[in-house]
């Protein structure tokens, strides 16, 4: 109290508070007359030789500039030591300089010279310090240096220094706007830049000089996406606002579909709703209904960049800046979808426990956001809650958070915790507390009467701001119903002898005056009081006065006639000339003359027609159109240089525009081609036959990075941006869930993102993942293991005109007969293939139409089929998809059985293709692969003299008849190994020779994955102990410390299925031998440091004991 | 972006300008004086402000007002989160940040301003950083190689404060023994966030000195007991204008680690025009004009629990206030995390010497408020 009451004085004395002190400043003398003496000792000091004396003059000389005092005369004195050695008197001079120069131009070019020798030192660090002096002395005439520098230091080899460049920009762009079209190319320039230090300067010279020139951002905009997380603080809150901005103009809106059938549905979805949809015209309706159906008909697929902006935004909500995270919750609330805007809540809860000037900004964007997403923050309500020492601001605005959340289920919490309010010492806060009881009661029927009994006990309060300010409330409740609280209204009128308040008084009159017919006893009384004390009150009171007696004069004129003639006479002579007006006019209408005949027939209907019962609104309603986090949306009002947050598009502009490098764009392309394909075919009622395509052309591109690098992207952050991104980007929804998982799903859910809820594993599925997981992969010949797949597709598709069931049981058998049938396609096949594949790429650079893919629609008929066919069409769909998502071209080991020079030119290699022999379900499946590097054909390539231990079975692949010279073929035999690590030998026979060969399995090859879920994992472990156990501790490789890298390994090693585990420090994998069924189940528990635990339980020990060996090698290298 | 900014003591006297741009007179503060003259309370000055050609972004930090002017459009927090850092650095650089500090070290503060933005645009808020470019007042630093751990607790929020002296490029990682009590976390940006993400791991290159490393929150389900009790009567009575007031404090949940700097802190009403208590531990201070109570207990003894009780003389004529006023309570607990968050490592990599290490856990109330 005293510290404001004296700060009140203070002011009060003089305007400029700052004046005062000059006197009792000991650098100044005080008298002007002494300024010239002091500054004289100053110039002396800045004139002699010694360094320090120098520095001593400017630190006294920048002691005054930071009090604001003038110190202008010194310049030329200063401007001398520009050139001065000393760096700690030329930062000085800086400092004197950027302040002075615009007030003394002429003697400021005098220093010029040394800023542009500067320009050229070798020191970066000088350089950016004469270009920032330089582009920040105000002065006209070097506009051209200053372009010329910026132009320079634009390509300088530091990025310092070109951080300092596009800092410069806007600077220049203030001092001339004429040079804007330059600048606009120097920023083109830098936006390009590679380095996370210029990116934020960057963009912040963007939105100052040319933020319409939205075009410039396209082709950086993935890499400013991949950029975000490594660039300062600053510039993350800049480039975030920007690309909302951006994305705004080139997405299409996620929520689009929702958002139309939330509105066209019922009102009580929205908070204010039953109101609005009663009256809002049909033609708006029907608009809506219109884009309902259309968005029904165009199913919303997000464009991959728009993915990759949420997902590299989305860990800065971890920020400490208040201002980043604030940024990115604002881009999620604008360009989220609907169901992934909550992760913001927590870290906006977060900012309130912060200073209290950032709580004040957070709460304001809440009170906004709660508006239209309410459930967000609903589980946070407590956090809401108000204390006794927030500031009275803050107390306000979480009661307006408080009243957005409040709903059915929580009013009776919340009028709780309000009743502890009203008793608050803070009366701003108890009267805005009411204001929340009566927006409650407004909005909740349920609690009208409740909230407006406690608000009649509140009229007997002692406080008579509470009293005034609960009659306003009450007043605005009872309009609601008015018939059935005439003794409410009896009581008010009772309280206008006591409550002084205008606007209380107010109120009341009016209350009365509107329902007079409620009481009509009273209300002539009330006037007559009224009219006694009318020349004391305030305006707003006399208005509701003669408000009153007009009512009361055409509703009961023998009682009120002359008391309304009195208080009409009285406002004819008020000093307001406000009701002099409204006297005049009222006497004009209800007192019937000759003159006024036609009107006054109406004014019953005037006074007295029946007034909707206000809404009490939100001051926060409809803030949104304000680009949240904004100062403008803070002053709800457009601040100057504030960038519009453009409206949704309503188609989709080009998407390739960000296309940037080359190997970008062929990457581009194959997922442009993918979504061209999906209008292309658009009746494919399953999703097999286009996802066969879709990932033969996808693999062609991947098939150098492979999947692997997709999955590196986890923690390698922003790596090699282009690829890998968009990998992420696409498996974004499944971060949570298992790596493998995600793998395995990524395809399908860019495609299929309705199949992938139905998806959850019944164990039949997951079986067959993992059989997916083991489909043939022919280790060299990618490109033809795909076509040959793709063949396998098309054909099917020929089949898929019959009924949607009968074509999934044939495709079903397509691919057992596929697996069965070791012989490559017939080669024909293979060509035409190819060229449909290239018609398809001409449609696709003809058709540039950005197109939603329209199949969801049918996936939806499509999965209300039987459950049966509905697994079978996944895991068709799925298989065909797996070899090059499923297992990366690691996993398969190749393993050679016979090498090109002792095979005369033939070579032979092979691999275990971890895929069901179906022949026989107990033997293993062994791929070969077949090149025949000889210049001429082989013949009759088969199988001879199979040499075998005991138990041991071979079933053989179907003779060769011809192997081209040049060509490759592969074929799939099956062994039965007997669950031992023996080899088979036997003689691979061509036309002229025999070559013995044998085939040694690793362990991991003898089995098969099951799936077990964790409670049956622990069962089954809890039956193999003992003997049946092996255990064993190791130091992880350093690479192979997080989960997914351990999974990779142990499922590389040995054909195993990953487990669901609850803990993330335990990896559980089960599998069965082939021959004999035995489980083995594998368990690796992390800890700190790289060290493990590996467990192995199997019935048969020499297994379980090779395969700890094996594993552990996996692990540890 | 930032225009200008003053330094604005609480008397309302301009001691500090400095402008990033063209000079604004500071005849601009005219609105925000006006602004605080309503306000009483200089917490209640609303932090942004419109004024005809400007707008006004202000903190209050120890007693000073930072006032930034900003003349277009630009996120209010962005402006509140780099005055704050300014406040930060200051404290940071000179231990302090009052305007007697401010004024002993202006040119050093001008420096730093004018290294911190770039034509209103942040330049090097980094502490490391910025001790590169501007050497602090005193070279007074003790070097220890200690990593702090601070917990805030009753509301259970925490950071953890690390104290870095280490040469080169240390690589650091740190690890908890119960990571999966964190809730809510935020980082400072030298931390991996996929390495947490992935294995719940800090791990970050720390910059020189004194930094915040992580805030964290421990989210409500393992919300661990308040450490003391409180008994309390306060009442009013309307016939003798007097009230009594009787406060008990006790321990609960310390895990034998005592209780230090405790301290209760009443709002009286305005009808309160003295306190005549008798403590039995510590001392108590009533300030007539601000209307506060003091209690300063120190260490917490189990044994004799600490009471003040007395009367409270009242005006006369004026009604009894209906609401009793509510405690605050500040506490302190050292070697003691009461979230029960531990440390469970800390490795270096990258360097070959070995780092002295250490964990110094402490409890204080926050926010903690006994409702009456």
């Amino acid at each position: 109290m005293s510290a404001s009451s004296a700060f009140n004085d203070e002011k009060g004395g003089s305007s400029s508070v700052g004046e005062p002190e000059y006197g009792h400043d000991p650098a100044s003398g005080g008298i002007f007359s002494s300024d010239y003496k002091r500054h004289d000792d100053l110039k002396e000091m800045l004139d002699s030789n010694k360094d320090s004396l120098k520095l001593e003059a400017m630190k006294r000389i920048v002691a005054m500039i930071a009090r604001g005092k003038n110190a202008s005369d010194l310049f030329p004195a200063v401007v001398k030591n520009v050139a001065c050695k000393n760096i700690e008197v030329k930062k000085l001079v800086y400092v004197y300089l950027v302040r002075y120069a615009e007030e003394q131009q002429d003697l400021a070019l005098l220093s010029i010279s040394t800023f542009q020798r500067g320009l050229k030192d070798p020191n970066q660090l000088i350089r950016a310090s004469a270009l920032r002096v330089l582009s920040s002395i105000r002065v006209t005439i070097i506009v051209p240096i200053m372009m010329l520098a910026i132009k320079e230091a634009a390509s300088d080899m530091s990025p310092y220094v070109r951080k300092t460049a596009a800092h410069a920009i806007p600077k220049l762009y203030s001092l001339d706007p004429e040079q804007k079209d330059q600048l606009i190319e120097v920023i083109e320039k830098l936006l390009a830049d590679k380095t996370t230090l210029v990116a934020g300067s960057v963009v912040m010279a963007f939105e100052e000089v040319c933020p319409e020139r939205i075009d410039l951002i396209h082709k950086n905009y993935r890499k400013l996406c991949n950029l975000l997380i490594d660039v300062e603080e600053w510039g993350q809150v800049v480039i975030i606002n920007m690309l909302t901005r951006y994305a705004r103009t080139q997405f299409l809106n996620p929520n689009i579909n929702e958002s139309l059938l939330e509105e066209g549905g019922s009102g009580d979805k929205t908070f204010y709703g039953s109101d609005e949809d009663e009256d809002e015209d049909e033609e708006e309706k029907e608009k809506k209904a219109e884009a309902a159906a259309m968005a029904k008909r165009k199913p919303y697929v997000m464009d991959p960049d728009h993915r990759l902006l949420l997902r590299n935004t989305k860990p800065l909500l971890q920020s400490r800046n208040a201002a980043v995270v604030m940024a990115v919750a604002q881009l999620y609330f604008h360009l989220a979808p609907k169901a992934e805007v909550g992760v913001i809540a927590k870290a906006l809860v977060r900012l309130l426990r912060s200073h209290s000037e950032v709580q004040y900004v957070v709460l304001q964007n809440v009170a906004t956001m709660s508006i239209k997403r309410r459930g967000m923050f609903e589980p946070y309500l407590k956090s809401f809650y108000i204390r006794s020492t927030d500031p009275t601001q803050i107390k306000v605005l979480k009661l307006e958070v408080l009243t957005n959340l409040a709903n059915e289920t929580n009013i009776s919490t919340i009028l709780r915790e309000f009743q502890t309010y009203i008793k608050s010492m803070d009366k701003d806060f108890v009267a805005a507390t009411i204001q929340a009881i009566g927006r409650c009661a407004t909005n909740i029927s349920e609690v009208r009467d409740t909230c407006l009994n406690g608000l009649v006990q509140l009229l007997s309060n002692r406080d008579e701001l509470v009293v005034a300010e609960s009659v306003v409330v009450i007043k605005k409740l009872l309009q609601m119903q008015p018939e059935k609280h005439s003794d409410i209204i009896k009581h008010m009128a009772k309280l206008t002898d006591n409550i002084q308040v205008p606007m209380a008084r107010a109120s009341i009159l009016w209350l009365i005056g509107e329902y007079c017919e409620h009481v009509p006893k009273i209300a002539p009384d009330v006037l007559r009081k009224m009219a006694k004390s009318f020349t004391n009150e305030e305006d707003i009171v006399k208005l509701q006065i003669i408000n009153l007696a007009a009512k009361l004069y055409l509703t009961n004129s023998k009682q009120t006639k002359l008391l309304t003639q009195y208080v009409l006479n009285l406002a004819k002579y008020d000093q307001n000339y406000d009701i002099r007006d409204r006297a005049r006019f009222i006497r004009q209408l209800i007192v019937p003359t000759e003159k006024s005949g036609a009107l006054s027939k109406y004014a019953k209907k005037l006074f007295l027609a029946l007034k909707p019962a206000p809404i009490l609104e939100s001051p926060f309603k409809d803030r949104d159109h304000f680009q949240l986090g904004s100062l403008s949306h803070l002053l709800n009002a457009k601040a100057g240089g504030y960038q519009e947050l453009p409206d949704w598009p309503e188609a989709a502009p080009d998407p390739s525009v960000r296309n940037v490098e080359v190997p970008e764009w062929t990457k581009c392309s194959s997922r442009e081609k993918r979504k061209e394909k999906k209008v292309e075919k658009p009746f494919y009622t399953d999703s097999e036959g286009e996802s066969g395509p879709t990932e033969s052309a996808d693999s062609e591109s991947d098939s150098a990075s492979g999947s692997e690098s997709s999955s590196g992207s986890e923690e390698s952050g922003s790596g090699s941006e282009s690829e890998e991104s968009k990998e992420a980007s696409e498996s974004e929804e499944e971060e949570e869930e298992e790596e493998e998982e995600q793998k395995k799903k990524k395809k399908k859910d860019l495609k299929k993102p309705v199949q992938e809820s139905e998806s959850e594993q019944s164990s039949e599925e997951e079986e067959r993942k993992h059989q997916r997981k083991s489909k043939p992969r022919k280790s060299e010949s990618e490109s033809e293991s795909d076509e040959d797949e793709e063949s396998e597709s098309e054909s099917s598709q020929s089949e898929s005109e019959d009924s949607e069931s009968e074509a999934e049981v044939k495709k079903k058998k397509k691919v057992q007969t596929r697996t069965a049938e070791p012989k490559p396609p017939p080669k024909p096949l293979k060509k035409e293939s190819k060229k449909e594949k290239k018609e398809m790429s001409l449609l696709d650079l003809d058709d540039f139409e950005p197109a939603p893919s329209p199949q969801v629609t049918p996936v939806n008929t499509f999965l209300s089929n039987s459950l049966v066919t509905d697994l079978e069409g996944l895991s068709l769909s799925d298989s065909v998809l797996s070899p090059a998502t499923i297992a990366p071209s690691s996993t398969l080991k190749s393993y050679e059985l016979l090498h090109r020079i002792t095979g005369e030119g033939l070579s032979v290699e092979y691999c275990f293709s971890r895929q069901p022999f179906s022949p026989d379900a107990n033997m293993v499946a062994v791929q070969m692969q077949f090149t025949n590097n000889a210049s001429s054909d082989t013949k009759n390539l088969h199988i001879e003299d199979v040499k075998l231990q005991s138990g041991m079975r071979v079933k053989e692949f179907p003779e060769i008849e011809l192997l081209p010279a040049g060509e490759t073929a592969t074929a799939v035999m099956g062994i039965d190994f007997c669950d031992s690590t023996q080899a088979a030998n036997f003689q691979l026979c061509t036309h002229t020779r025999k070559f013995f060969v044998s085939i040694q399995p690793p362990v991991g090859e003898l089995m098969r994955p099951v799936f077990l879920t964790e409670n049956e994992f622990k069962k089954e472990q809890g039956q193999l102990m003992g003997m049946n156990e092996i255990t064993e501790k190791l130091t992880l490789d350093v690479k192979c410390r997080n989960e997914h890298a351990i999974v990779q390994r142990v499922t590389t090693a040995a054909n195993l299925s990953r487990v669901p585990c609850g803990s993330d420090k335990e990896c559980r994998f089960a599998g069965r031998t082939v021959t004999s069924g035995s489980l083995v189940l594998v368990t690796v528990a992390t800890k700190e440091e790289g060290a493990a635990q590996l467990t192995v339980n199997c019935e048969k020990m020499v297994i379980g004991t090779m395969l700890v060996k094996d594993i552990l090698q996996a692990l540890t290298q | 972006m930032i225009h200008s900014l003053f330094l604005i003591n609480h008397l309302g006297d301009i001691f500090l300008e400095k402008h990033w741009k063209s000079v604004i007179s500071r005849s601009v503060c005219d609105y925000f004086f006006e602004a605080r003259e309503k306000a009483v309370d200089p917490e209640n000055v609303p932090p942004v402000l419109q004024t005809p050609h400007h707008y006004l972004i202000s903190i209050y930090r120890g007693k000073l007002f930072f006032l930034s002017v900003i003349q277009t459009e630009v996120p209010p927090l962005f402006v509140i989160e780099f005055l704050h850092r300014v406040a930060d650095t200051f404290q940071d650089y000179f231990g302090g940040c009052s305007e007697s500090v401010i004024s002993d070290n202006v040119v050093i503060v001008y420096e730093l301003l004018e290294e911190m933005l770039d034509n209103g645009f942040p330049l090097a808020t980094e502490s490391n950083v910025l001790k590169e470019m501007i050497r602090p007042p005193n070279i007074l630093r003790s070097v220890v190689n200690t990593l702090t751990g601070t917990t805030v607790s009753a509301e259970i929020q925490g950071v953890i404060e690390a104290c870095v002296k280490l040469s080169g490029m240390p690589d650091l990682t740190m690890s908890f023994m119960n990571p999966r009590l964190l809730d809510d976390v935020s980082f400072h940006p030298c931390v991996r966030f996929r390495r947490w993400e992935s294995e719940r791991i800090l791990s970050f290159i720390p910059p020189d000195g004194n930094f915040t490393l992580m805030t964290y929150h421990i989210s409500s389900q393992n919300l661990v007991a308040i450490p003391v009790y409180v008994k309390q009567s306060i009442s009013f009575f309307e016939a003798g204008s007097c009230g009594r007031l009787d406060i008990t404090i006790g321990p609960k949940q310390t895990m034998g680690k005592t209780v230090e700097d405790l301290k209760v802190t009443v709002h009286m009403p305005k009808a309160v025009l003295n306190a005549n208590l008798t403590a039995s531990q510590g001392n108590y201070t009533y300030d007539f004009t601000t209307k506060l109570l003091v209690w300063d207990i120190g260490k917490l003894n189990p044994q004799k629990l600490p009471n003040l009780r007395g009367s409270l003389s009242m005006q006369t004529g004026v009604p009894n206030p209906e609401e009793n006023p509510s405690l605050n309570i500040d506490l302190k607990i050292q070697q003691l995390a009461i979230s029960g968050l531990k440390v469970s490592r800390l490795d270096m990599y990258g360097e070959t010497y070995k780092p002295f290490k250490g964990v110094k856990y402490v409890t204080k109330a926050g926010k903690f408020q006994v409702r009456t």
